[in-house]
């Protein structure tokens, strides 16, 4: 009998040994054997680097001197060549790279904080807080994507913080709704329970126990929400409601509008690709990211 | 619960969201925005002409008689004149549908019927080369920003190549056709990517189900399965998609009709931004909103009918 017993309890020490591997390690693999992937995180890691060294001013500092004639087509000195008042295309290019990570960043935070707070509230606690909330999105959501940043882009004045915060407060529906569904799960699962019974308080239950068991929602959400927030710039700049006083990819779109009339592509073309480099790595990303941590597909 | 008082429910729940719609933009344009005496009378307006301005606005009255006007241009769509072409915004309107709606109806049609097609070929041979480069592809296509696709084509296939009109329109059936031939086309580029992306997962997240193994198990052939079964229960999704596009088809497109010159709503949102038109803006938003909200509660309510499970939820 006691043999028995000490057979089973070794038996169960060996299976959870060898365990079902956890959420990220697994998502870990997924990635690591997916060479897609792989190349679109290198990718976006470069860009990451690039735009820290353009903030600290090592790479693409003198991006606003003059190192050529007007509208100089590429050649080996101007490898993207030059804009209307002879800037290099390629040092403008890369200095947008900073822009657009820091809009992709600034955005998906502030989309990130609302609503993940404002889902994660309504979920937990339900009732008439939920109501109030889920009112409060739906009819956010019902004003058109275009239409709400227009607006608030448009009474906020020009400048880079209203990219941001117009960015921001347009992009945070989603994330809330599915935050709220996630979270209405969790606070029924049983170590939410066990929380509650050692005096965990509302907070501590909310950020230390449940938030980390849906993390995976938030790092999908966010890599969706950076991607669209570089997409969405080019919209704001074309209005006019774009950052002011230093590159971005959006403004270089929007001058080549009268660029192209006399053969000048240059400058959209250096814009567009690299833009479309890091929106790709990101949207390929992002969809390793749902296949590797979406419970629902493991294993699949 | 049967069908009516479901849908006289759901029309009950349009109520306080249109308020809340309505309560966003009063606090966005009439709140928050600067002072519009200085965007209408310029910098060197005397007090007595920006008080004139503010009583002929009505923006002296209490803020919550401000908000139930706004309430009420929902419901009247009287939503007043513009300030810069002082036309009455819902003639505007209605001038501008039809251009709008000549291209945003054949783009609708077009873009669904090809991208629904290309999905569900791509999701019967799911899995294999075909699978993946359509998936690439479409990643891929969506990774271009609308306004490069704009810029681009308008400059090689109309100015460079010689193929379509640059810019303008003709009112009346045949002749518009030259001149929105390339926005149409143009669209159906930029929304091919995110449509056939949405429509493949759709399918695929059928095609996994047990119902479908079952199906095949008893010997149905693999057409039949896609056709029959997978199609069938993924139209409930494929339905969502398609009649929110609705609303977005009076709105018209944003950045072409300008580029194009072509006297839609798109246009008019743009020029309004650009002359800070402040009741346009505030019309158009109303007005997409509400057809936002509506066609949300036919899409519900189609649910009910496609799949009587859902009522009882």
């Amino acid at each position: 009998m006691t043999t028995a017993t000490s057979e089973t309890l070794t038996l169960n020490k060996s299976e959870t040994k060898k365990a079902p591997k956890s959420l990220w390690r697994h998502a870990f693999h997924t990635i690591v054997s997916d060479k897609l992937a792989c190349v679109s995180l290198v990718i976006v890691a470069v860009y990451f680097l690039v735009a820290i060294l353009t903030f600290l001013g090592v790479l693409a500092a003198d991006w606003n001197v003059e190192v050529g004639s007007a509208y100089a087509a590429p050649s080996m000195d101007n490898i993207f060549g030059t804009d209307f008042l002879g800037r290099s295309v390629f040092l403008k290019t890369i200095k947008g790279t900073e822009t657009a990570v820091a809009i992709g960043l600034a955005t998906a935070a502030i989309a990130l904080i609302i609503g993940t707070t404002l889902g994660a509230v309504a979920g937990y606690f339900g009732g008439i807080v939920d109501e109030v909330i889920v009112w409060f999105y739906t009819t956010f959501s019902a004003i058109p994507f275009i239409m709400l940043l227009v607006s608030i882009a448009f009474i906020m004045g020009k400048g880079t913080s209203t990219v941001f915060i117009s960015l921001g407060i347009t992009s945070w529906v989603g994330l809330c709704r599915v935050v709220r569904g996630e979270v209405m799960k969790h606070k029924d699962r049983e170590y939410t329970h066990a929380a509650t019974a050692i005096g965990a308080g509302h907070t501590r239950k909310i950020f230390k126990h449940i938030l980390p068991n849906i993390s995976h929602v938030l790092i999908i959400n966010f890599s969706l929400t950076f991607e669209s927030a570089i997409k969405a710039e080019v919209i704001l700049s074309y209005l006019g409601l774009g950052v002011q006083g230093r590159p971005s990819w959006g403004t270089m779109i929007d001058d080549s509008k009268l660029e192209l009339a006399r053969g000048v592509w240059w400058q959209l073309g250096a814009a567009t690709f690299a833009m479309f480099v890091i929106v790709l790595a990101f949207n390929i990303l992002g969809d390793a990211l749902r296949d590797a941590l979406d419970p629902k597909l493991k294993g699949k | 619960m049967n069908l009516y008082s479901y849908i006289f429910r759901r029309l009950l729940y349009v109520v306080p969201v249109l308020l809340g719609v309505c309560l966003i933009i009063f606090v966005i344009f009439n709140v928050v925005a600067p002072d519009p005496a200085f965007i209408l009378l310029g910098r060197h307006a005397t007090i007595e002409q920006i008080a004139t301005l503010h009583r002929e606005l009505g923006m002296d009255r209490p803020f919550i008689v401000q908000y139930i006007d706004i309430v009420k241009s929902a419901f009247t769509f009287d939503f007043g004149y513009s300030w810069s072409s002082k036309q009455q915004i819902w003639e505007m309107i209605k001038a501008g549908a039809g251009p709008s709606l000549t291209i945003t109806l054949p783009l609708f049609i077009l873009s669904n019927v090809l991208s629904i097609s290309i999905a569900l070929l791509v999701a019967f041979y799911r899995g294999k080369l075909i699978d993946k480069v359509v998936l690439l592809v479409s990643i891929a296509m969506m990774s271009i920003p609308s306004l490069a696709y704009i810029l681009f084509g308008q400059w090689f296939f109309a100015a460079y190549l010689g193929w379509f009109e640059i810019a303008g329109y003709e009112p009346g059936f045949p002749n518009f056709i030259p001149y929105t031939l390339l926005p149409v086309l143009l669209y159906v580029a930029i929304s091919w990517g995110p449509e056939t992306r949405f429509y493949r997962s759709v399918i695929l997240d059928e095609v996994y189900q047990d119902y479908v193994r079952t199906a095949r198990a008893k010997g149905v052939s693999e057409l039949s399965v896609m056709f029959k079964h997978v199609l069938k229960n993924a139209m409930i999704p494929i339905l969502t998609q398609i009649i929110l596009q609705i609303p977005f088809l009076i709105l018209g497109l944003l950045l072409a009709e300008s580029f194009f010159s072509i006297p839609g709503l798109g246009g008019i949102i743009i020029k309004a931004i650009n002359t800070s038109d402040f009741p346009v803006i505030k019309a158009m938003t109303i007005l997409s909103a509400i057809g936002f909200i509506l066609f949300g509660v036919i899409t519900d309510v189609l649910y009910t009918v496609v799949d009587p499970r859902m009522r009882l939820k």
